[in-house]
C-alpha cells in the first residue's frame, strides 16, 4: 500500500467527433491523444487491457466506475507496455490496496505516456456509444477548446482501413520458450502473453514471428501447429498476413483467435464488417454449437466475420455469440483449421474456454 | 432443454417466521419462485407459517397452507396433496432442513416424492463440514485447518493440532448459533460446549482462526446442462470474524485484481460441480490473507439466501426466479433477460455502479447485550445503497438506514472521545464501527493504524478518508457564504446529503437543497440494467446519483408513488412491505402506473417486477422529493411502509407533495394527545386516565392522580421504545432519567396501566363516509404486553358480543371523525366490562397481513382503492367477515441471539416475526401456533411451575388439567401448596435464590418439558432469570403469561384428545 502522491488537479477533455465535449480531469500524462473511443464491460484487469495490443489506436472507457483500487504490478500484464490510446474512467482510485502491487495507476500511465481522464459520466459516454456507434475522439491536457479538439477527433486516422498490426507486431522472430512437445508458431500480429502462456502450459515450444514472415519462412520452422493471434483493428486493411494465411491452410494445424480469426475468415472466401461499438469485455455467452453448452467469454473486437459469406460446405460455424447471434467461431471440414472470434485465454476474464487450448494441441498431434 | 413433463405438482417450503437470519428475503425468492413456475403450467403447492408474506398470498399458488413448517405437518400436507416434487431450495435453512428431515424420515419415499434443484446427498455435502472438507480437498482447494468434534474430549484434542484463536460453529443451526471465537482455553470450554447443546446433531468444528482476512462471496448459478454463472462477487468491508449478514458488503469485489478474482471465480465453479448442485443458485464465501493472497474456502449455501437476494437486487438479475426455472428443466440460455429483453440469462452482469449494503441492529432493545459483533448474526435487517462511488453509495446507505444519521455525520464530537474508547470501538467490531473509523480519521489516526485496529481495506478506509477530507473543506468554507458549485457538487458526488451539508454550515436541509438548485446541481437517474448499459434496459429500475446525463423515462400517465418502509427493524417489518405491495398490485389492475421507493433489498418490494417503476433509494425527504420532482407523481401514498414515510409526510405535504389518503392532519391528531383525547371525550369513549409531564415533578404528580400501575414512556419514539410499566415512585425516577437520555428533555406520556385488562386489536378500512371491520384480534396476553409480541386470535374466543359491539361501534365513530381514507388500526382495553381506546393509528399496522389472510379479505389493496376515490359500497365491501375457523397469531422473539437477555414480555416490542396457526378448534389453532413459533408443546413429562400470587388462582384450573393429561408437575413452594390444597399432587423444587440447583438440572437432563413462570414484580423476574435464560439456551418452552398458559393449556387438550388436521387457506377462506 502506498498513498499516491498527486498533481495539483488538472483539467482534461475529451470530445468525440460527432462534438460531444466530456470535461474531467487527468490522471495520466499530460499531452493529447487521439483515436477510436469504445467501453470495456470488465469489471477488474484493467492492466492486462492497458497492455492487450489489440487497443492500438484505441480510447478505451471502462464502464465500472472505480478502477485503479488494486494498482498495477509485474505480472499481470499482456505485452511489454500499455497500448491503449488513451484511458477513461469515472475515479481512479487515490489509493492502491493489494499485496501484489508494486505501482499506482497513474504512475503507470505517466511512466509510459499515456493520457487518463476521470471525473467522467462514463455511463452517459458508453450509451451514447452503443447509440451513435464507436467514433473518433481526443483526450487532451493542453488544449481545452471544444472546437479545436473536435477538429483534431475529426482529423484523426482512426480504425478502418488502417494497418494497425504492423504497429504492435515483433521485428523479427523471437522464442517466447525453448522446451516443448510440440512446436508452435505465433504468427504474431500483437499477440497477447497469455495466449503464449497457456501455449507453454500445454507442453509447446513457441516462436513468435512478425506479421509479415511469408508462409515458406513459417514451414521452415518446422511448426506442429500456428497460431494466429490477436491484434488490432481492421483485418482487411492486413491483406498481406490473409495470403498468408491462405497458404497455409492445409499445410499446417491452424488456430486463429480475434483478429487471427477474421483473417482466417477472410483467407476462406468470407468478408467481414464492422461493429456498431463491438465487444469489449469478460461476460459475453457463446454457445459450442457442437455440445450446445455455453461458455463465459472474453471478447474484444470492432470487426467481425459475416457469416454468410462463409462456403458451408467447407465450413462449419461451432460458435455463436448469444447476445447478438454474431460468429463466434469455426472450423474447416476437412483440415485440421479452427478459430474463435472470442479469447480463450482470457487475460482478462473468465477462463471458461480455456480447453479450446488443449483442442488445438490434440489438433497438433494428430497432424503430426 | 425444454421444460421438464415428467411432474406436475410441486412442493415449496417456505422460511417461517422473520428471525434473525431468514428474514424477507425468502418471501422474495419464494414469491419470485411460485410466480415463475406457475407461470410455467405447474401446480404450487406451498407450506409456510408465515402470514406477513407477500408468497402466502392466496393467488400465488394453487394451495397455500400457512401451517407449521415442520417435518411432521409437512408430511400430513404431502399426504393429502401428493406433490410429485419438493423444491427444498427456497425457504431458508428452515426449509432445507425440513427437506432432509423428511427424506431422513423417509416421507418422501414413502409418497414418491422426488427432490430437484439439490438433492439430499447435494445437500448433505454442502452443509455437513466434514463432507464439504473431504469435497473440497478433492478437487484441490484450501480450507482454514479444521476438525470435527461431538464430545468435549473430542474438541480438546482437537485443539491439540488447531493452535488457539479458533473458531467453533456447530452443525445445522441458523445463521451460526452457537458459534464463537475462542482465544483462549477458557473461552474455547465455553464456546464449544455451547456449540455441541446447540447443534441439533451435536457436533461441532473447530477451525483455524482466519480473522481479519478479507471476506468474499460469490452467487453461482447452474444449469441441468453444466453451464455455470457467476451473478455477483461481493467484498465484506468488515473482514473475517465478523458475520457476513452483520458486515457491511460492497458489491462488486474492490480490491481483487482480475488474476485473483479469476481464481476465485474458477474454485466457485468447480465447488458447485463437485457438490453437485444439480441447478439453481448457491452462495459460497472465501477468505484471503492480505499479506500474501493465500485463499480459502469458508461455507457454501446450496440455495438461494440472503446473499442472493441482495446479489439479485445489486444487479437486476433475479436469481430466485431463475433458480425455478432452472429447476424445472431450462438451460440459462433459454431463460431471457428481463432487463434487456433481446439477451439470454446466461451471461454474468456487468454493473458500473457500486452497491454497498448496511446491517441494521436493534441492541437498544437489548440493553443487557453488548452491542459487539462476531460470527453469530445479530442485525435484523439491512439498507443497499447504490451509487456511481463507494463514498456515495456508502453515505447512502448510512442515512436509509434510520439509526438518525444523516450520512456519515458527526453524532459525536470526535474530540470528546478518549483515545482508549477509539481504539476499543475500532478493534472489536460493533454496530457503530464505521462512524469511529471517522472519528479517528478526525482525531489523526492514519489509516496504517486503523487498518492495524480493525483489518479493514486500505481502499476502503481511504474511501473514508476522502470523506472526511471533504466535510473539512466545507467547514473550512467561510460560514455564511454559499459552497462553490464545484465543492457541493463534489460533495453530492461522494453522497453527502443536503441535511449533513446543512449541518455543517448551520443551514437547514432546505436551504442547502435550494442552494445546489442555484447552481444546477440536482439529482440525475441512472439504470440497473445488468449489462453496464452495453443493451437497451427496458425495465425502470432506477438510482439516484449525481452525473451528467439522466436516464430516467417519465411518462403521461396517471401515476402513484408509494413509499416503502426501509431496512426491517423491530417493530417494522415484512408486514408493511406486504402492504407497499398489495398497494401497488391493486393499482396497476386500477390502471395506474406505480412507483415504488424502498431502500430495503430483502423485500418483494424492491423486485422490479413488482412496480412499474423501481427507485431504489434511501427514504429521506430529500431522496424522496428527488423522485417528486422528476416523476410528478398525482399521489403520494405514505400510509403502508410504516412509520418511517409517515415521519416524512408533514415535510412532503408543506413541500406541495399529493398525499392521499387519510389527511395529515388527522393523522397528526390520531397522534397529538390532548387533540386526540378531546376527540375521544367528544365521541363518549373511555380512554384510560394520563397525562403529558414536562418536568420531573410533573410526572410525579400526574402518576400519583392517577394512580399506580402506570405506562410511561418518552413521547418521539417507536415500537414501544422505553416503554415501561412503572408500579412505584422510584421505579418512576429511574424511568425518568432512562427516557431523559434517550429523547433528550422531551414530554413524557403517562398512562393509568389497566392490569389484568384484555387487550384487543382492530383493523378496518373506511372510505371517509363509511368503515367495514377487517378483523377484531382478541390478545392471548394482557394489556401490558406490546401488541406487537402477544399472540391474538381471530375471531375473539373470550368477549361477549355486547363488548364486541361496543368494539365495532368505537371503531367507526373513530374512522368517521379521523376523516379515514384508507387503513385504521385501535388497540382497546377490556376491562370490567368497560372498553377503553389505548390507541389509534389511521394507517396499515403490522396486523394487516394477518387479518387479510385470516378472513380473505385483502384489506391493503381495498384501502389503496378508497385512497384512490372509489367507495367501500362500490368495492362491494359492505360488511364484516367473521370467519368460521380460528387463526392465531403468534410472535416470534429473538432471546436466543442476545445471550443474558431476560425473555419477560413487556411493552417494549421485541419480536422480530410472526406465524399463524389456523383450525376449526381454537385450541388446535394455538397449538400450530406455537409449534409454528418453535415451541412444541410437549404430550408428556414434567412441567414445571412457578406463579406469582395473582396467577395462584388461576393456576389450579391449568394445574388439573395437566394433571389429568398424565403430566408430572414440579412447582416452587407456594404454587405447590395451592395445588397440594386443591388436590393436585406436584413435587417441591427450591427457589435458585435459594440455592437449588434442581430446576437446572431438569432442564439440562431434558426431563423438563414445559415452563409456567408468571414473575412477580421486579424481584421475581430477576429471581427466575437464569431459568429462563437456561431454558432458552436448551430449548424448553416457556409460558411467562397466565392467560398464555390458558391458550396453552388449551391446544393440548385439543391434542390430547385427538391428532389435528391441515388445511390450505384457499379452503379456509374460499379465495
Amino acid at each position: 500500500m502506498s498513498n499516491t502522491s498527486r498533481n495539483a488537479i488538472k483539467p482534461a477533455k475529451l470530445v468525440l467527433e460527432d462534438g460531444r465535449v466530456f470535461s474531467g480531469t487527468s490522471f495520466g500524462a499530460d499531452g493529447t491523444c487521439t483515436g477510436e473511443v469504445v467501453f470495456n464491460t470488465s469489471m477488474a484487469g484493467y492492466q492486462e487491457i492497458l497492455t492487450d495490443p489489440s487497443y492500438k489506436g484505441q480510447i478505451v472507457t471502462m464502464t465500472y466506475p472505480l478502477i485503479g483500487n488494486y494498482g498495477v504490478n509485474s505480472h499481470d500484464v499482456e505485452s511489454c507496455r500499455p497500448w491503449v490510446e488513451g484511458f477513461v474512467v469515472k475515479e481512479c482510485s487515490k489509493i492502491v490496496s493489494n499485496w501484489r502491487a508494486s505501482q499506482s495507476l497513474p504512475e503507470y500511465l505517466r511512466e509510459h505516456g499515456i493520457l487518463g481522464i476521470e471525473g467522467i459520466d462514463t455511463r452517459a459516454l458508453t450509451m451514447h456509444i452503443r447509440i451513435q456507434g464507436a467514433m473518433k475522439a481526443v483526450i487532451s491536457t493542453e488544449e481545452l477548446d471544444p472546437v479545436r479538439l473536435r477538429e483534431l477527433a475529426v482529423r484523426a486516422p482512426g480504425v478502418l482501413n488502417q494497418d494497425l498490426v504492423k504497429e504492435v507486431t515483433c521485428r523479427e522472430p523471437v522464442e517466447w520458450n525453448t522446451k516443448g512437445k510440440y512446436h508452435v508458431v505465433v504468427l504474431d500480429c500483437g499477440v497477447k502473453w497469455n495466449i503464449l502462456r497457456l501455449l507453454q502450459a500445454n507442453e509447446c515450444r513457441v516462436t513468435r514471428v512478425p506479421a509479415a514472415t511469408p508462409f515458406e519462412e513459417i514451414l521452415a520452422l518446422d511448426p506442429d501447429g500456428v497460431l494466429l493471434s490477436n491484434g488490432p483493428g481492421d483485418p482487411s486493411a492486413v491483406p498481406y498476413v490473409v495470403e498468408t494465411v491462405k497458404k497455409l491452410i492445409g499445410r499446417v494445424p491452424l488456430f486463429g483467435i480475434c483478429l487471427g480469426h477474421q483473417m482466417l475468415g477472410l483467407a476462406l472466401g468470407g468478408r467481414s464488417y464492422k461493429l456498431k461499438f463491438g465487444h469489449h469485455g469478460g461476460n459475453q455467452p457463446v454457445k459450442d454449437t457442437r455440445s450446445q453448452r455455453v461458455a463465459i467469454t472474453v471478447q474484444n473486437h470492432g470487426f467481425c466475420v459475416e457469416h454468410a459469406s462463409l462456403d458451408e460446405k467447407e465450413i462449419e460455424v461451432t460458435h455463436m455469440n448469444l447476445n447478438d447471434q454474431t460468429l463466434e467461431g469455426i472450423k474447416h471440414r476437412r483440415y485440421p483449421v479452427f478459430s474463435v472470434q472470442f479469447h480463450p485465454e482470457s487475460g482478462p476474464g473468465p477462463h471458461d474456454a480455456r480447453g479450446l487450448f488443449a483442442e488445438f494441441i490434440r489438433m497438433c498431434d494428430r497432424a503430426a | 432443454m425444454p421444460k421438464r413433463t415428467d411432474f406436475k405438482k410441486i412442493l415449496i417450503l417456505g422460511s417461517g417466521p422473520i428471525v434473525i437470519s431468514q428474514a424477507c428475503e425468502f418471501d422474495y425468492s419464494g414469491t419470485q419462485a411460485c410466480k415463475a413456475l406457475r407461470e410455467e403450467g405447474y401446480e404450487v403447492i406451498l407450506v409456510n407459517s408465515n402470514p406477513a408474506t407477500i408468497m402466502t398470498d392466496p393467488q400465488m399458488a394453487d394451495a397455500t397452507y400457512i401451517e407449521p413448517i415442520t417435518p411432521e405437518v409437512v408430511e400430513k400436507i404431502i399426504a393429502r396433496e401428493r406433490p410429485d416434487v419438493l423444491l427444498p431450495t427456497l425457504g431458508g435453512q428452515t426449509g432445507l432442513n425440513t427437506a432432509m428431515a423428511l427424506y431422513e424420515q423417509g416421507v418422501l419415499e414413502k409418497y414418491a416424492v422426488q427432490m430437484i434443484g439439490a438433492d439430499y446427498h447435494t445437500i448433505q455435502k454442502a452443509e455437513d463440514r466434514d463432507h464439504f472438507k473431504r469435497a473440497m480437498q478433492k478437487i484441490g482447494l484450501d480450507l482454514p485447518q479444521s476438525a470435527l468434534a461431538h464430545t468435549m474430549k473430542e474438541a480438546w484434542d482437537a485443539l491439540e493440532r488447531i493452535q488457539l484463536p479458533v473458531i467453533v460453529r456447530s452443525a445445522f443451526t441458523l445463521g451460526g448459533t452457537g458459534g464463537g471465537i475462542a482465544t483462549t482455553r477458557e473461552e474455547f470450554e465455553q464456546i464449544a460446549d455451547l456449540g455441541l447443546q446447540n447443534s441439533m446433531i451435536s457436533e461441532i468444528l473447530i477451525e483455524e482462526s482466519v480473522i481479519g482476512w478479507k471476506e468474499y462471496e460469490l452467487e453461482v448459478m447452474r444449469d441441468v446442462r453444466d453451464n455455470v454463472v457467476i451473478v455477483c462477487s461481493i467484498e465484506n468491508l468488515d473482514p473475517m470474524g465478523v458475520h457476513t449478514g452483520d458486515s457491511i458488503t460492497v458489491a462488486p469485489a474492490q480490491t481483487l485484481s482480475d488474476e485473483e478474482y479469476q481464481r476465485m471465480r474458477d474454485a466457485a465453479l468447480a465447488i458447485i460441480r463437485e457438490i453437485g448442485v444439480e441447478t439453481g443458485g448457491s452462495n459460497i464465501q472465501f477468505a484471503v490473507n492480505p499479506e500474501t493472497g493465500r485463499m480459502v474456502v469458508i461455507e457454501m449455501n446450496p440455495r438461494v439466501s440472503r446473499s442472493s437476494a441482495l446479489a439479485s437486487k445489486a444487479t437486476g438479475f433475479p436469481i430466485a426466479k431463475f433458480a425455478a426455472k432452472l429447476a424445472v428443466g431450462y438451460s440459462l440460455d433459454e431463460i431471457r433477460n428481463d432487463i434487456t429483453k433481446e439477451t439470454p440469462a446466461s451471461f454474468e452482469p456487468a454493473i458500473d455502479y457500486c452497491v454497498v449494503k448496511i446491517p441494521r441492529f436493534t441492541f437498544e432493545k437489548f440493553p443487557e447485550a453488548k452491542d459487539v459483533l462476531g460470527i453469530s448474526m445479530k442485525s435484523v435487517g439491512e439498507t443497499m445503497a447504490i451509487g456511481r462511488t463507494f463514498k456515495e453509495a456508502l453515505q447512502k446507505g448510512l442515512r436509509g438506514l434510520e439509526i438518525g444519521h444523516s450520512g456519515l455525520d458527526n453524532k459525536l464530537d470526535f474530540r470528546q472521545i478518549p483515545d482508549e474508547k477509539i481504539q476499543w470501538r475500532l478493534k472489536e467490531p460493533n454496530a457503530s464501527r464505521i462512524f469511529y473509523i471517522k472519528y479517528a480519521l478526525q482525531k489523526g489516526y492514519s489509516i496504517e493504524q486503523i487498518q492495524s485496529l480493525t483489518g479493514i481495506d486500505p481502499w476502503f478506509l481511504d474511501n473514508i478518508r476522502q470523506i472526511v477530507e471533504c466535510e473539512r473543506m466545507i467547514v473550512q468554507t467561510t460560514s455564511g457564504r454559499t459552497l462553490s458549485a464545484d465543492l457541493l457538487r463534489t460533495a453530492k458526488q461522494f453522497g453527502f446529503s443536503d441535511r449533513q451539508i446543512g449541518a455543517l454550515l448551520g443551514r437547514d436541509e432546505r436551504q442547502v437543497r435550494q442552494m445546489r438548485v442555484d447552481q444546477g446541481i440536482t439529482a440525475t437517474f441512472k439504470l440497473v440494467d445488468t449489462c453496464a448499459a452495453e443493451f437497451q434496459a427496458y425495465t425502470p429500475y432506477y438510482y439516484s446519483t449525481y452525473e451528467e446525463t439522466d436516464e430516467s423515462r417519465t411518462s403521461k400517465e396517471k401515476k402513484i408513488m408509494i413509499l416503502g418502509g426501509g431496512p426491517n427493524r423491530i417493530g417494522q417489518g415484512i408486514e408493511f412491505d406486504y402492504c407497499c405491495c398489495h398497494a401497488s398490485f391493486r393499482l396497476k389492475e386500477l390502471g395506474y402506473e406505480t412507483i415504488m421507493v424502498n431502500s430495503n433489498p430483502e423485500t418483494v418490494s424492491t423486485d422490479y417486477d413488482t412496480s412499474d417503476k423501481l427507485y431504489f433509494e434511501p427514504l429521506t425527504f430529500e431522496d424522496v422529493m428527488n423522485i417528486v420532482d422528476k416523476e410528478r407523481p398525482d399521489g403520494v401514498i405514505v400510509q403502508f411502509g410504516g412509520q418511517t414515510p409517515l415521519n416524512l409526510a408533514a415535510q412532503l405535504e408543506a413541500a406541495g407533495v399529493p398525499i392521499i389518503g387519510t389527511p395529515v392532519e388527522e393523522i397528526d391528531r390520531a397522534e397529538d394527545r390532548d387533540k386526540f383525547s378531546q376527540l375521544i371525550q367528544r365521541l363518549r369513549i373511555l380512554q384510560p386516565p394520563n397525562g403529558m409531564a414536562a418536568a420531573k415533578d410533573e410526572a410525579r404528580a400526574i402518576a400519583r392522580k392517577i394512580g399506580y400501575p402506570v405506562l410511561a414512556r418518552p413521547s418521539y419514539v417507536l415500537g414501544g421504545r422505553a416503554m415501561k410499566i412503572v408500579y412505584d415512585e422510584e421505579s418512576l425516577e429511574t424511568f425518568i432519567a432512562e427516557a431523559t437520555e434517550l429523547s433528550g428533555e422531551r414530554p413524557i406520556l403517562i398512562d393509568k396501566f389497566l392490569e389484568d385488562a384484555i387487550e384487543v386489536d382492530v383493523d378496518a378500512v373506511s372510505d371517509g363516509t363509511t368503515a367495514v371491520i377487517g378483523g377484531i384480534m382478541e390478545h392471548i396476553e394482557e394489556a401490558g404486553v406490546h401488541s406487537g409480541d402477544s399472540a391474538c386470535v381471530i375471531p375473539p374466543y373470550s368477549l361477549s358480543d355486547e363488548i364486541i359491539d361496543k368494539i365495532r361501534a368505537h371503531t367507526l365513530a373513530l374512522s368517521k371523525a379521523l376523516h379515514v381514507q384508507g387503513l385504521i388500526n385501535i388497540q382497546f382495553a377490556v376491562k370490567n366490562d368497560k372498553v377503553y381506546v389505548l390507541e389509534v393509528n389511521p394507517r396499515a399496522s403490522r396486523t394487516v397481513p394477518f387479518v387479510s389472510k385470516a378472513t380473505g379479505i385483502p384489506l391493503a389493496k381495498i384501502a389503496v382503492s378508497v385512497m384512490v376515490g372509489k367507495t367501500l359500497p362500490e368495492l362491494g365491501i359492505t360488511a364484516e367477515v367473521i370467519p368460521n375457523h380460528f387463526s392465531v397469531k403468534e410472535s416470534v422473539l429473538p432471546f436466543s441471539r442476545f445471550s443474558g437477555v431476560d425473555i419477560i414480555l413487556s411493552p417494549e416490542m421485541k419480536s422480530t416475526g410472526e406465524v399463524m396457526g389456523v383450525d376449526q378448534s381454537f385450541g388446535i389453532a394455538f397449538y400450530k401456533s406455537q409449534m409454528a413459533a418453535g415451541t412444541v408443546l410437549p404430550k408428556e413429562g414434567k412441567i414445571f411451575l412457578s406463579v406469582k400470587n395473582a396467577d395462584k388462582r388461576n393456576i389450579v384450573f391449568i394445574a388439573k388439567k395437566l394433571h389429568d393429561f398424565g403430566f408430572e408437575l414440579v412447582a416452587t413452594r407456594g404454587t405447590a401448596k395451592v395445588l397440594k390444597s386443591n388436590n393436585i399432587p406436584s413435587t417441591i423444587v427450591g427457589k435458585i435464590a435459594e440455592g437449588s440447583e434442581e430446576i437446572p438440572t431438569l432442564i439440562k437432563s431434558g426431563e423438563l418439558k414445559l415452563i409456567i413462570n408468571t414473575p412477580s414484580g421486579v424481584r421475581g423476574q430477576s429471581d427466575m432469570k437464569p431459568i429462563r435464560s437456561l431454558a432458552v439456551r436448551c430449548g424448553v418452552p416457556s409460558i411467562t403469561t397466565i392467560q398464555g398458559a390458558q391458550a396453552a393449556v388449551n391446544g393440548m387438550e385439543a391434542i390430547h384428545h385427538g391428532d389435528y388436521s391441515v388445511w390450505s387457506i384457499q379452503e379456509l377462506t374460499g379465495k
